[in-house]
Protein backbone atom coordinates (compact mmCIF):
# COMPACT_ATOMS: atom_id res chain seq x y z
CA UNK A 1 0.00 0.00 0.00
CA UNK A 2 1.42 3.40 -0.97
CA UNK A 3 1.88 6.10 1.65
CA UNK A 4 -0.84 8.17 -0.01
CA UNK A 5 -3.30 5.30 0.16
CA UNK A 6 -2.34 4.74 3.77
CA UNK A 7 -2.99 8.38 4.56
CA UNK A 8 -6.36 8.37 2.74
CA UNK A 9 -7.29 5.26 4.67
CA UNK A 10 -6.40 6.87 7.98
CA UNK A 11 -8.58 9.89 7.14
CA UNK A 12 -11.53 7.74 6.01
CA UNK A 13 -11.21 5.61 9.12
CA UNK A 14 -11.84 8.67 11.29
CA UNK A 15 -15.38 9.13 9.96
CA UNK A 16 -18.05 8.07 12.43
CA UNK A 17 -21.59 6.78 12.02
CA UNK A 18 -24.05 9.72 12.20
CA UNK A 19 -26.50 7.80 14.37
CA UNK A 20 -24.01 5.77 16.42
CA UNK A 21 -21.25 8.37 16.79
CA UNK A 22 -19.27 6.16 19.17
CA UNK A 23 -18.50 3.93 16.15
CA UNK A 24 -16.30 4.70 13.19
CA UNK A 25 -17.39 3.36 9.83
CA UNK A 26 -14.61 0.77 10.24
CA UNK A 27 -15.99 -0.34 13.61
CA UNK A 28 -19.39 -0.70 11.99
CA UNK A 29 -18.01 -2.70 9.07
CA UNK A 30 -19.46 -0.27 6.52
CA UNK A 31 -16.13 0.98 5.18
CA UNK A 32 -14.94 -1.81 2.89
CA UNK A 33 -12.06 -0.34 0.93
CA UNK A 34 -10.08 2.84 0.37
CA UNK A 35 -7.89 3.23 -2.67
CA UNK A 36 -6.04 6.09 -4.31
CA UNK A 37 -5.94 6.37 -8.10
CA UNK A 38 -3.28 8.75 -9.41
CA UNK A 39 -2.27 11.56 -7.06
CA UNK A 40 -5.36 12.64 -5.22
CA UNK A 41 -8.37 10.71 -6.53
CA UNK A 42 -9.72 8.56 -3.71
CA UNK A 43 -12.15 5.73 -4.28
CA UNK A 44 -14.03 4.57 -1.18
CA UNK A 45 -16.28 1.49 -1.09
CA UNK A 46 -19.06 1.32 1.49
CA UNK A 47 -21.73 -1.33 2.10
CA UNK A 48 -25.16 -0.18 3.30
CA UNK A 49 -26.40 -1.62 6.61
CA UNK A 50 -30.10 -1.69 5.70
CA UNK A 51 -31.55 -1.04 2.21
CA UNK A 52 -33.31 2.13 3.34
CA UNK A 53 -30.83 3.33 5.94
CA UNK A 54 -31.10 7.14 5.76
CA UNK A 55 -27.67 7.51 7.34
CA UNK A 56 -25.96 6.35 4.14
CA UNK A 57 -26.22 9.78 2.49
CA UNK A 58 -24.68 11.43 5.54
CA UNK A 59 -21.89 8.83 5.69
CA UNK A 60 -21.06 9.56 2.10
CA UNK A 61 -21.07 13.32 2.61
CA UNK A 62 -18.91 12.94 5.73
CA UNK A 63 -16.37 10.79 3.88
CA UNK A 64 -16.19 13.28 1.03
CA UNK A 65 -15.81 16.24 3.38
CA UNK A 66 -13.11 14.61 5.52
CA UNK A 67 -11.09 13.46 2.53
CA UNK A 68 -11.42 16.76 0.68
CA UNK A 69 -10.43 18.56 3.85
CA UNK A 70 -7.30 16.39 3.93
CA UNK A 71 -6.39 17.55 0.43
CA UNK A 72 -7.80 14.79 -1.74
CA UNK A 73 -9.41 16.73 -4.58
CA UNK A 74 -11.52 14.02 -6.07
CA UNK A 75 -13.42 11.62 -3.83
CA UNK A 76 -15.60 8.90 -5.23
CA UNK A 77 -17.82 6.90 -2.87
CA UNK A 78 -19.01 3.65 -4.36
CA UNK A 79 -21.69 1.33 -3.08
CA UNK A 80 -20.79 -2.29 -2.66
CA UNK A 81 -23.92 -4.44 -2.29
CA UNK A 82 -22.34 -7.85 -2.53
CA UNK A 83 -21.65 -9.39 -0.08
CA UNK A 84 -24.45 -7.87 2.00
CA UNK A 85 -23.56 -6.17 5.28
CA UNK A 86 -23.87 -8.30 8.38
CA UNK A 87 -23.56 -7.40 12.06
CA UNK A 88 -20.73 -9.96 12.18
CA UNK A 89 -18.60 -7.23 10.55
CA UNK A 90 -18.85 -4.99 13.62
CA UNK A 91 -15.34 -5.08 15.08
CA UNK A 92 -14.46 -6.07 18.68
CA UNK A 93 -13.58 -2.41 19.29
CA UNK A 94 -16.98 -1.43 17.90
CA UNK A 95 -18.76 -3.91 20.16
CA UNK A 96 -16.93 -2.55 23.19
CA UNK A 97 -17.81 1.03 22.18
CA UNK A 98 -21.49 0.11 21.80
CA UNK A 99 -21.59 -1.54 25.22
CA UNK A 100 -19.82 1.44 26.80
CA UNK A 101 -22.51 3.69 25.31
CA UNK A 102 -25.31 1.60 26.83
CA UNK A 103 -26.19 -0.25 23.62
CA UNK A 104 -26.15 -4.04 23.70
CA UNK A 105 -23.94 -5.39 20.88
CA UNK A 106 -25.26 -8.06 18.49
CA UNK A 107 -24.69 -11.80 18.88
CA UNK A 108 -23.67 -13.96 15.90
CA UNK A 109 -25.82 -13.36 12.81
CA UNK A 110 -28.13 -16.23 11.83
CA UNK A 111 -27.39 -18.14 8.66
CA UNK A 112 -29.54 -16.88 5.81
CA UNK A 113 -28.93 -19.51 3.17
CA UNK A 114 -31.87 -21.58 2.02
CA UNK A 115 -35.46 -20.96 3.17
CA UNK A 116 -35.70 -18.78 6.29
CA UNK A 117 -37.72 -20.60 8.97
CA UNK A 118 -40.73 -18.81 10.45
CA UNK A 119 -40.20 -17.80 14.08
CA UNK A 120 -43.42 -17.30 16.00
CA UNK A 121 -41.76 -16.99 19.40
CA UNK A 122 -39.83 -13.85 20.31
CA UNK A 123 -36.23 -14.18 19.16
CA UNK A 124 -34.24 -15.92 21.89
CA UNK A 125 -31.07 -13.99 22.59
CA UNK A 126 -28.66 -13.96 25.51
CA UNK A 127 -28.80 -10.23 26.07
CA UNK A 128 -27.25 -8.69 29.18
CA UNK A 129 -28.26 -5.27 30.42
CA UNK A 130 -25.56 -2.80 29.35
CA UNK A 131 -26.26 -0.75 32.51
CA UNK A 132 -26.20 -3.32 35.32
CA UNK A 133 -24.97 -6.42 33.46
CA UNK A 134 -27.99 -8.45 34.58
CA UNK A 135 -28.96 -11.33 32.26
CA UNK A 136 -32.64 -10.75 33.23
CA UNK A 137 -33.77 -8.80 30.18
CA UNK A 138 -36.83 -8.93 27.97
CA UNK A 139 -37.58 -7.94 24.41
CA UNK A 140 -39.96 -4.99 24.00
CA UNK A 141 -39.91 -4.80 20.20
CA UNK A 142 -37.77 -6.10 17.35
CA UNK A 143 -37.84 -2.59 15.87
CA UNK A 144 -36.16 0.33 17.58
CA UNK A 145 -35.02 3.92 17.18
CA UNK A 146 -33.05 3.07 14.04
CA UNK A 147 -33.40 0.30 11.47
CA UNK A 148 -30.58 -1.70 13.05
CA UNK A 149 -31.81 -1.86 16.65
CA UNK A 150 -34.34 -3.73 18.78
CA UNK A 151 -35.79 -2.42 22.05
CA UNK A 152 -35.15 -4.25 25.30
CA UNK A 153 -35.76 -3.64 28.96
CA UNK A 154 -33.88 -4.91 31.96
CA UNK A 155 -36.10 -6.54 34.57
CA UNK A 156 -33.45 -6.08 37.29
CA UNK A 157 -32.66 -2.36 37.06
CA UNK A 158 -35.78 -1.61 34.96
CA UNK A 159 -33.83 0.51 32.45
CA UNK A 160 -34.81 0.33 28.77
CA UNK A 161 -31.97 -0.12 26.28
CA UNK A 162 -31.22 -0.72 22.61
CA UNK A 163 -29.84 -3.94 21.19
CA UNK A 164 -28.19 -4.05 17.77
CA UNK A 165 -30.09 -6.86 16.12
CA UNK A 166 -28.34 -9.61 14.26
CA UNK A 167 -28.62 -9.59 10.48
CA UNK B 1 2.41 14.17 -3.21
CA UNK B 2 1.92 13.33 0.40
CA UNK B 3 2.20 16.79 1.86
CA UNK B 4 -1.22 18.34 1.27
CA UNK B 5 -2.37 20.60 4.06
CA UNK B 6 -6.08 20.69 4.75
CA UNK B 7 -7.52 23.74 3.02
CA UNK B 8 -11.04 24.92 3.80
CA UNK B 9 -13.34 25.23 0.82
CA UNK B 10 -13.79 28.81 -0.33
CA UNK B 11 -17.47 28.95 0.46
CA UNK B 12 -17.06 27.55 3.94
CA UNK B 13 -18.48 30.62 5.63
CA UNK B 14 -21.21 31.43 3.13
CA UNK B 15 -23.94 29.62 4.97
CA UNK B 16 -24.43 27.58 8.07
CA UNK B 17 -25.07 24.55 5.89
CA UNK B 18 -22.07 24.76 3.61
CA UNK B 19 -20.07 22.41 5.78
CA UNK B 20 -22.82 19.82 5.61
CA UNK B 21 -23.49 19.94 1.89
CA UNK B 22 -20.75 18.81 -0.41
CA UNK B 23 -22.63 18.66 -3.69
CA UNK B 24 -23.83 21.59 -5.71
CA UNK B 25 -27.32 20.47 -6.63
CA UNK B 26 -29.66 18.89 -4.14
CA UNK B 27 -32.86 17.40 -5.50
CA UNK B 28 -35.41 18.69 -3.05
CA UNK B 29 -37.38 15.48 -2.64
CA UNK B 30 -34.72 12.79 -2.38
CA UNK B 31 -31.94 11.84 -0.03
CA UNK B 32 -29.28 13.08 -2.41
CA UNK B 33 -27.24 9.90 -2.41
CA UNK B 34 -26.41 10.62 -5.99
CA UNK B 35 -26.59 7.17 -7.48
CA UNK B 36 -27.63 4.29 -5.23
CA UNK B 37 -25.88 1.90 -7.63
CA UNK B 38 -22.62 3.89 -7.96
CA UNK B 39 -19.86 1.36 -8.30
CA UNK B 40 -22.20 -1.64 -8.61
CA UNK B 41 -21.78 -3.86 -11.66
CA UNK B 42 -24.91 -3.06 -13.67
CA UNK B 43 -23.86 -4.93 -16.80
CA UNK B 44 -26.81 -6.77 -18.26
CA UNK B 45 -26.04 -10.53 -18.14
CA UNK B 46 -25.42 -12.32 -21.44
CA UNK B 47 -28.55 -13.36 -23.24
CA UNK B 48 -30.82 -11.14 -21.13
CA UNK B 49 -33.06 -8.59 -22.77
CA UNK B 50 -32.57 -5.14 -21.19
CA UNK B 51 -36.22 -4.03 -21.46
CA UNK B 52 -37.38 -7.34 -19.93
CA UNK B 53 -34.99 -6.94 -17.01
CA UNK B 54 -36.14 -3.34 -16.54
CA UNK B 55 -39.83 -4.26 -16.66
CA UNK B 56 -39.25 -7.03 -14.12
CA UNK B 57 -37.29 -4.73 -11.77
CA UNK B 58 -40.11 -2.18 -12.05
CA UNK B 59 -42.63 -4.77 -10.88
CA UNK B 60 -40.59 -5.66 -7.79
CA UNK B 61 -39.76 -2.00 -7.21
CA UNK B 62 -43.36 -0.80 -7.53
CA UNK B 63 -44.54 -3.49 -5.09
CA UNK B 64 -42.06 -2.17 -2.53
CA UNK B 65 -42.73 1.51 -3.25
CA UNK B 66 -46.52 1.34 -3.01
CA UNK B 67 -46.46 -1.00 0.00
CA UNK B 68 -43.92 1.26 1.69
CA UNK B 69 -46.08 4.32 1.16
CA UNK B 70 -49.19 2.65 2.54
CA UNK B 71 -47.35 1.40 5.62
CA UNK B 72 -45.70 4.78 6.12
CA UNK B 73 -49.21 6.22 6.52
CA UNK B 74 -49.23 4.45 9.90
CA UNK B 75 -46.40 6.63 11.16
CA UNK B 76 -47.79 8.54 14.17
CA UNK B 77 -51.10 6.64 13.83
CA UNK B 78 -50.30 3.16 15.19
CA UNK B 79 -51.95 1.88 18.41
CA UNK B 80 -48.78 2.29 20.45
CA UNK B 81 -45.29 3.69 20.10
CA UNK B 82 -43.53 0.33 19.62
CA UNK B 83 -45.75 -0.60 16.68
CA UNK B 84 -45.52 2.88 15.24
CA UNK B 85 -41.76 2.44 15.19
CA UNK B 86 -42.00 -1.10 13.85
CA UNK B 87 -44.27 -0.15 10.96
CA UNK B 88 -42.14 2.88 10.14
CA UNK B 89 -39.05 0.66 10.05
CA UNK B 90 -40.77 -1.81 7.73
CA UNK B 91 -41.81 1.03 5.42
CA UNK B 92 -38.23 2.32 5.41
CA UNK B 93 -36.74 -1.07 4.52
CA UNK B 94 -39.18 -1.39 1.61
CA UNK B 95 -38.45 2.14 0.42
CA UNK B 96 -34.77 1.24 0.34
CA UNK B 97 -35.52 -1.87 -1.72
CA UNK B 98 -37.70 0.22 -4.05
CA UNK B 99 -34.94 2.75 -4.59
CA UNK B 100 -32.41 0.12 -5.63
CA UNK B 101 -34.89 -1.74 -7.84
CA UNK B 102 -36.15 1.36 -9.63
CA UNK B 103 -32.54 2.49 -10.15
CA UNK B 104 -31.79 -0.96 -11.56
CA UNK B 105 -34.73 -0.63 -13.97
CA UNK B 106 -33.45 2.77 -15.13
CA UNK B 107 -29.96 1.38 -15.79
CA UNK B 108 -31.29 -1.63 -17.71
CA UNK B 109 -33.55 0.43 -19.99
CA UNK B 110 -33.48 4.20 -19.77
CA UNK B 111 -36.70 4.49 -21.75
CA UNK B 112 -38.61 3.55 -18.57
CA UNK B 113 -37.54 6.87 -17.00
CA UNK B 114 -40.04 9.70 -17.56
CA UNK B 115 -38.51 12.69 -19.33
CA UNK B 116 -38.27 15.71 -17.02
CA UNK B 117 -37.56 19.35 -17.90
CA UNK B 118 -33.94 20.02 -18.93
CA UNK B 119 -31.78 20.51 -15.86
CA UNK B 120 -34.04 18.77 -13.34
CA UNK B 121 -31.92 17.37 -10.51
CA UNK B 122 -34.30 14.43 -9.92
CA UNK B 123 -32.36 11.14 -10.14
CA UNK B 124 -33.83 8.43 -12.42
CA UNK B 125 -35.39 6.37 -9.61
CA UNK B 126 -37.20 9.44 -8.29
CA UNK B 127 -38.41 10.34 -11.77
CA UNK B 128 -39.85 6.83 -12.01
CA UNK B 129 -41.50 7.08 -8.60
CA UNK B 130 -42.92 10.59 -8.88
CA UNK B 131 -43.62 11.17 -12.56
CA UNK B 132 -45.55 8.14 -13.74
CA UNK B 133 -49.33 7.76 -13.91
CA UNK B 134 -51.22 5.05 -12.04
CA UNK B 135 -51.61 2.89 -15.18
CA UNK B 136 -47.81 2.80 -15.54
CA UNK B 137 -47.36 1.24 -12.10
CA UNK B 138 -46.88 -2.53 -12.07
CA UNK B 139 -47.50 -3.30 -8.38
CA UNK B 140 -49.83 -6.09 -7.31
CA UNK B 141 -53.17 -4.71 -6.11
CA UNK B 142 -52.75 -5.99 -2.54
CA UNK B 143 -50.23 -3.21 -1.89
CA UNK B 144 -52.38 -0.26 -2.94
CA UNK B 145 -55.60 -0.68 -0.94
CA UNK B 146 -56.61 2.05 1.49
CA UNK B 147 -55.49 1.18 5.01
CA UNK B 148 -57.97 -0.21 7.51
CA UNK B 149 -57.44 -0.88 11.22
CA UNK B 150 -54.35 -2.39 12.86
CA UNK B 151 -55.55 -5.93 12.11
CA UNK B 152 -55.66 -4.96 8.44
CA UNK B 153 -52.04 -3.76 8.66
CA UNK B 154 -50.98 -7.02 10.32
CA UNK B 155 -52.67 -9.21 7.69
CA UNK B 156 -51.43 -7.07 4.81
CA UNK B 157 -47.81 -7.11 6.00
CA UNK B 158 -48.08 -10.87 6.65
CA UNK B 159 -49.42 -11.76 3.19
CA UNK B 160 -46.97 -9.42 1.47
CA UNK B 161 -43.87 -10.46 3.39
CA UNK B 162 -44.60 -14.22 3.22
CA UNK B 163 -44.88 -13.89 -0.55
CA UNK B 164 -41.98 -11.50 -1.07
CA UNK B 165 -39.62 -13.44 1.20
CA UNK B 166 -40.38 -16.67 -0.70
CA UNK B 167 -39.66 -14.78 -3.93
CA UNK B 168 -36.45 -13.15 -2.67
CA UNK B 169 -35.12 -16.46 -1.31
CA UNK B 170 -35.02 -17.62 -4.92
CA UNK B 171 -34.04 -14.26 -6.41
CA UNK B 172 -30.73 -14.50 -4.52
CA UNK B 173 -29.65 -16.83 -7.33
CA UNK B 174 -30.49 -14.27 -10.04
CA UNK B 175 -27.95 -13.98 -12.84
CA UNK B 176 -28.32 -10.22 -12.50
CA UNK B 177 -25.83 -9.00 -9.87
CA UNK B 178 -28.04 -6.14 -8.71
CA UNK B 179 -31.20 -8.21 -8.27
CA UNK B 180 -29.21 -10.93 -6.51
CA UNK B 181 -27.68 -8.37 -4.12
CA UNK B 182 -31.02 -6.65 -3.42
CA UNK B 183 -32.56 -10.04 -2.68
CA UNK B 184 -29.73 -11.17 -0.41
CA UNK B 185 -30.14 -7.98 1.63
CA UNK B 186 -33.93 -8.02 1.38
CA UNK B 187 -34.25 -11.57 2.72
CA UNK B 188 -32.78 -10.48 6.05
CA UNK B 189 -35.14 -7.51 6.27
CA UNK B 190 -38.24 -9.38 5.15
CA UNK B 191 -37.62 -12.14 7.70
CA UNK B 192 -38.10 -9.52 10.44
CA UNK B 193 -41.25 -8.15 8.73
CA UNK B 194 -42.76 -11.61 8.38
CA UNK B 195 -42.02 -12.65 11.95
CA UNK B 196 -43.39 -9.36 13.30
CA UNK B 197 -46.69 -9.68 11.44
CA UNK B 198 -47.00 -13.43 12.07
CA UNK B 199 -46.61 -12.94 15.84
CA UNK B 200 -49.21 -10.17 15.85
CA UNK B 201 -51.50 -12.38 13.74
CA UNK B 202 -51.37 -15.12 16.38
CA UNK B 203 -51.70 -12.61 19.22
CA UNK B 204 -54.80 -10.95 17.73
CA UNK B 205 -56.37 -14.33 16.85
CA UNK B 206 -55.95 -15.59 20.39
CA UNK B 207 -56.54 -12.28 22.18
CA UNK B 208 -60.04 -11.01 22.88
CA UNK B 209 -63.23 -11.75 20.97
CA UNK B 210 -62.95 -8.28 19.47
CA UNK B 211 -59.32 -8.65 18.34
CA UNK B 212 -60.13 -12.03 16.76
CA UNK B 213 -63.23 -10.64 15.07
CA UNK B 214 -61.29 -7.76 13.58
CA UNK B 215 -58.48 -10.04 12.43
CA UNK B 216 -60.92 -12.34 10.62
CA UNK B 217 -62.64 -9.37 8.97
CA UNK B 218 -59.28 -8.12 7.73
CA UNK B 219 -58.24 -11.56 6.49
CA UNK B 220 -61.52 -12.02 4.60
CA UNK B 221 -61.16 -8.59 3.03
CA UNK B 222 -57.59 -9.13 1.80
CA UNK B 223 -57.76 -12.82 0.95
CA UNK B 224 -59.26 -12.32 -2.55
CA UNK B 225 -56.01 -10.58 -3.55
CA UNK B 226 -53.70 -13.42 -2.40
CA UNK B 227 -53.98 -15.53 -5.61
CA UNK B 228 -52.97 -12.57 -7.81
CA UNK B 229 -49.53 -12.65 -6.16
CA UNK B 230 -48.83 -16.01 -7.86
CA UNK B 231 -50.04 -15.18 -11.37
CA UNK B 232 -47.25 -15.32 -13.92
CA UNK B 233 -47.13 -12.23 -16.10
CA UNK B 234 -45.33 -12.66 -19.47
CA UNK B 235 -42.54 -10.35 -18.23
CA UNK B 236 -42.04 -12.54 -15.16
CA UNK B 237 -42.04 -15.66 -17.31
CA UNK B 238 -39.40 -14.15 -19.63
CA UNK B 239 -37.29 -12.94 -16.68
CA UNK B 240 -37.46 -16.40 -15.11
CA UNK B 241 -36.51 -18.11 -18.40
CA UNK B 242 -33.41 -15.98 -18.77
CA UNK B 243 -32.35 -16.67 -15.18
CA UNK B 244 -32.73 -13.16 -13.78
CA UNK B 245 -36.24 -13.43 -12.28
CA UNK B 246 -38.51 -15.74 -10.33
CA UNK B 247 -41.74 -17.18 -11.69
CA UNK B 248 -44.37 -16.29 -9.03
CA UNK B 249 -46.17 -19.59 -9.65
CA UNK B 250 -43.03 -21.39 -8.47
CA UNK B 251 -43.18 -19.86 -4.99
CA UNK B 252 -46.85 -20.62 -4.35
CA UNK B 253 -46.25 -23.88 -2.50
CA UNK B 254 -43.56 -22.43 -0.25
CA UNK B 255 -45.61 -19.32 0.54
CA UNK B 256 -48.78 -21.31 1.24
CA UNK B 257 -46.79 -23.62 3.50
CA UNK B 258 -45.51 -20.74 5.64
CA UNK B 259 -48.93 -19.10 5.74
CA UNK B 260 -50.51 -22.37 6.86
CA UNK B 261 -48.05 -22.53 9.77
CA UNK B 262 -49.25 -19.10 10.89
CA UNK B 263 -52.93 -19.97 10.43
CA UNK B 264 -52.47 -23.23 12.35
CA UNK B 265 -50.69 -21.53 15.24
CA UNK B 266 -53.44 -18.90 15.35
CA UNK B 267 -56.28 -21.43 15.07
CA UNK B 268 -57.68 -19.59 12.07
CA UNK B 269 -59.11 -21.59 9.15
CA UNK B 270 -57.91 -20.77 5.65
CA UNK B 271 -60.49 -18.41 4.10
CA UNK B 272 -62.51 -19.58 1.15
CA UNK B 273 -63.36 -16.27 -0.50
CA UNK B 274 -62.85 -16.39 -4.28
CA UNK B 275 -60.13 -14.34 -5.93
CA UNK B 276 -60.77 -10.78 -6.99
CA UNK B 277 -61.21 -10.71 -10.75
CA UNK B 278 -59.19 -8.45 -12.98
CA UNK B 279 -60.68 -6.08 -15.54
CA UNK B 280 -60.88 -8.05 -18.80
CA UNK B 281 -58.35 -10.34 -17.17
CA UNK B 282 -55.93 -7.51 -16.41
CA UNK B 283 -54.59 -6.91 -12.91
CA UNK B 284 -51.93 -4.87 -11.12
CA UNK B 285 -49.02 -6.29 -13.13
CA UNK B 286 -50.76 -5.07 -16.31
CA UNK B 287 -51.19 -1.56 -14.91
CA UNK B 288 -54.86 -2.14 -14.07
CA UNK B 289 -55.39 -0.67 -10.60
CA UNK B 290 -58.19 0.39 -8.31
CA UNK B 291 -59.14 3.97 -7.64
CA UNK B 292 -57.11 3.87 -4.41
CA UNK B 293 -53.76 3.95 -6.23
CA UNK B 294 -54.60 7.11 -8.17
CA UNK B 295 -55.53 8.90 -4.96
CA UNK B 296 -52.44 7.65 -3.19
CA UNK B 297 -50.18 8.82 -6.01
CA UNK B 298 -51.90 12.22 -6.14
CA UNK B 299 -50.77 12.79 -2.58
CA UNK B 300 -47.38 11.11 -2.90
CA UNK B 301 -46.40 12.85 -6.14
CA UNK B 302 -48.01 16.30 -6.01
CA UNK B 303 -45.15 18.26 -4.46
CA UNK B 304 -42.45 16.73 -6.68
CA UNK B 305 -44.59 17.29 -9.77
CA UNK B 306 -45.21 20.92 -8.85
CA UNK B 307 -41.44 21.47 -8.49
CA UNK B 308 -39.59 19.23 -10.98
CA UNK B 309 -36.62 21.61 -10.73
CA UNK B 310 -36.77 21.70 -6.92
CA UNK B 311 -33.42 22.20 -5.26
CA UNK B 312 -32.24 23.18 -1.82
Amino acid sequence: MSRTTERARRVAERVTDPELPMLTLVDLGVLRDVDVVGDSHVVVDITPTYSGCPAMATMRDDLVRELQGAGFDRVEVRVSLDPAWTTDWITPRGRAALAAAGISPPGPAPSTSGPIPLTLQPTARQVRCPQCDSPATELVSEFGSTACKAQYRCTSCLEPFDHVKEI
Amino acid sequence: MDSHIATPAEDEHDSAYSGLLVNDAHWAFGTDFEDPLAGVDTTIPDGVDGPTLAAYALMLGDDALVMSHRISEWTSNAPDLEDDIALSNIALDLLGQARLLLARAAKADESVVPVLPEGSPAPPEDAIAYFREAHQFRNVRLTELVNGDFADAVVRVLLFSVWRLATFERLRASRDHVLAAVATKGVKELAYHRDYSARWFVTLAQGTDESRRRLLVALDALWPLWPELFDTHPVEAAAARSGVGVDPAAVREAADGVLDQVLDAAGVPRPEAPRRAGVLGRTGRDGMHGEALGRMLAEMQSVARAHPMGQW
